[in-house]
């Protein structure tokens, strides 16, 4: 069967897990391992992220030169937090592994984002 | 005068005929069975419409087939086969629809070739395509519909449908959105996109957005069978129950609909006698099942409008409070423009002309029911019930600005003119 790979952008609320104590931030890494060992067979690569707080951004400035500015690319509540790249058959599989994935502030516009990968 | 038919086949107008057939009764049964081997939309699609020039051709001379959906099928297959070998190479780069089911390897010949048409139904309505592009795909690939029709259906311009249906199949094909049916416990969510568009294909029918005729009976037969097929794969769906009694208590006035002239009757001045009972009663069954479920469904609460319709003895016994109601649950459950509209039409029947345009006048700022003649119809019939003649005028006259099927046109025009001259 053919296989293609999808990265699973999981879009967290930031507040959420900078406000969280360390109880549910062991929670969510531990949901992580368990999500890890659950789909080891389909996960190819994964990692956590930094907050936005650490980003610097590289842009050219039009005149030969770059601009260097801290923070993220876009400012919103809801920021890349994480990602997963998995191998599957298809979009409904991928989909299926996207709702088992955990992440922060499920409620509002926190999300997981499914995008295949060439 | 015809050509006379050569060589002992049934000549070209006969052909003709038998392909249009076709067209309308084959063409989803044809496609989806020529994606298996090609795994391309368009090429597909490219294959299908190649088969179906070639049986004017060959149907005129040799026959028309037996089988012409199957003999369709085989021509199309066979063109898919030997494109997909003489351009082996350049394709080796293209991705393919995922198929978990494995390569049809050729094309199989008459009776054996099974019915793919669920599959390319729930890979057009897939969640992950935006809701109108479900629809669009569903029109052009399952229907054949062309893009100008599809584009009418949708009250929007040829070129945006064009660009949106290449950007659906480009998403379908780049994301994987698989050509199946889908698991048995992703079914039920994936059944309402589809009832959606069954919908659509039924109100395309019942009002033709254009051409000489108010009905397109082909569409009505394709959403009554797509209905009917969903009945049979979710015989416990109660929206599915919900969209057949929908379809037929609608479709049970069809016969009343037109006059002997062949114009429009309104449905208060219908002759209730000549609607189709035995449809009338097959959906009150259906009905009464859509509604068992709570809270009901959109579709159960539209087919329990239709019903109270089906019902009423005559216009004037028709209870148009309940209807007022039953459209208060179906805003709360999915509200729609149309539901909005249907809506205020009803509350000026149950509270009067001035009540309903007052409803009426609070849906105008919506954008979209700006292309929408029917917003304009019911603004025309209240202002001239209450003998507001220039400004009923004025709407008769935006109505016609958006309505291009001839039928409708030609009882518009006449509503026009049967206004009282100004005082």
């Amino acid at each position: 069967m053919a296989m293609a790979r999808y990265l699973l952008l999981i879009h967290d609320n930031e507040a959420d897990y900078e406000t969280a104590d360390d109880t549910a931030r062991r929670a969510l890494d531990a949901a992580h391992e368990a999500f890890s060992r659950e789909h080891k067979d389909v996960i190819v690569a994964a990692e956590h992220l930094q907050p936005t707080s650490t980003a610097t951004v590289v842009r050219e400035d039009g005149a030969g030169g770059h601009l260097v500015t801290d923070g993220p690319y876009a400012e919103t509540k809801e920021a890349l937090g994480g990602y997963y790249i998995i191998d599957v058959s298809d979009l409904d599989a991928a989909l299926a592994v996207a709702k088992r994935l955990p992440y922060f502030g499920r409620t509002g516009d926190a999300a997981v984002e499914v995008r295949p990968l060439h | 005068m015809p050509a006379a038919p050569q060589d002992g086949g049934p000549g070209k107008a006969a052909a003709a005929r038998a392909v249009a057939e076709a067209h309308r009764g084959q063409w989803a049964f044809v496609l989806a069975a020529t994606v298996r081997v090609t795994r391309d939309l368009d090429l597909a699609e490219e294959c299908v419409q190649d088969a179906y020039a070639k049986a004017l051709v060959a149907w005129a001379s040799g026959g028309i087939p037996a089988r012409p959906g199957a003999w369709l099928t085989t021509t199309a297959r066979n063109r898919a086969v030997d494109v997909i070998r003489r351009d082996a190479f350049f394709r080796t780069a293209l991705p393919l629809l995922a198929d978990d089911d494995g390569p049809v390897a050729g094309p199989a010949d008459g009776a054996d070739i099974p019915d793919e048409r669920l599959r390319l139904i729930f890979t057009c309505c897939h969640p992950a395509l935006a809701p109108q592009d479900r629809v669009a795909l569903t029109l052009r690939l399952v229907c054949g519909l062309t893009t100008a029709e599809t584009a009418r259906a949708f009250l929007v311009g040829e070129t945006a449908m064009a660009a949106r249906i290449t950007r659906a199949k480009k998403k379908i094909t780049a994301a994987r959105i698989p050509y199946r049916i889908p698991d048995s416990e992703d079914l039920p969510e994936r059944v309402d996109a589809v009832l959606t568009v069954v919908d659509l294909l039924f109100t395309t029918g019942h009002v033709a957005p254009d051409g000489p005729e108010l009905l397109r009976t082909d569409l009505i037969a394709r959403a009554t069978g797509l209905a009917a097929m969903l009945g049979d794969l979710l015989p416990g769906d109660a929206e599915v129950a919900g969209l057949r009694a929908l379809i037929l208590l609608t479709d049970a006035r069809r016969p009343a609909r037109l006059d002997a002239a062949g114009a429009p009757v309104l449905l208060a001045d219908q002759d209730r006698s000549r609607w189709d009972r035995a449809a009338i009663a097959e959906g009150l069954v259906l009905v009464r099942r859509a509604l068992r479920r709570r809270p009901p469904g959109p579709f159960a609460l539209r087919a329990a409008v239709a019903a109270v319709h089906a019902e009423a003895p005559t216009w004037e016994e028709t209870d148009w409070p309940e209807i007022v109601g039953l459209y208060d649950l179906l805003l709360r459950r999915r509200p729609t423009p149309v539901a909005a509209l249907n809506r205020a039409v009803a509350v000026g029947f149950a509270d009067g002309p001035e009540a309903g345009l007052a409803a009426l006048d609070a849906l105008a700022g919506d954008p979209r029911l700006a292309g929408y003649p029917y917003a304009s119809v019911a603004r025309a019939e209240f202002l001239h019930r209450l003998s507001r003649v220039p400004e009923a005028a004025a709407a008769y006259e935006q109505a016609l600005r958006h309505t291009s099927n001839a039928v409708e046109r030609s009882f518009l025009t006449a509503r026009l003119a049967d206004l009282p001259p100004p005082p």
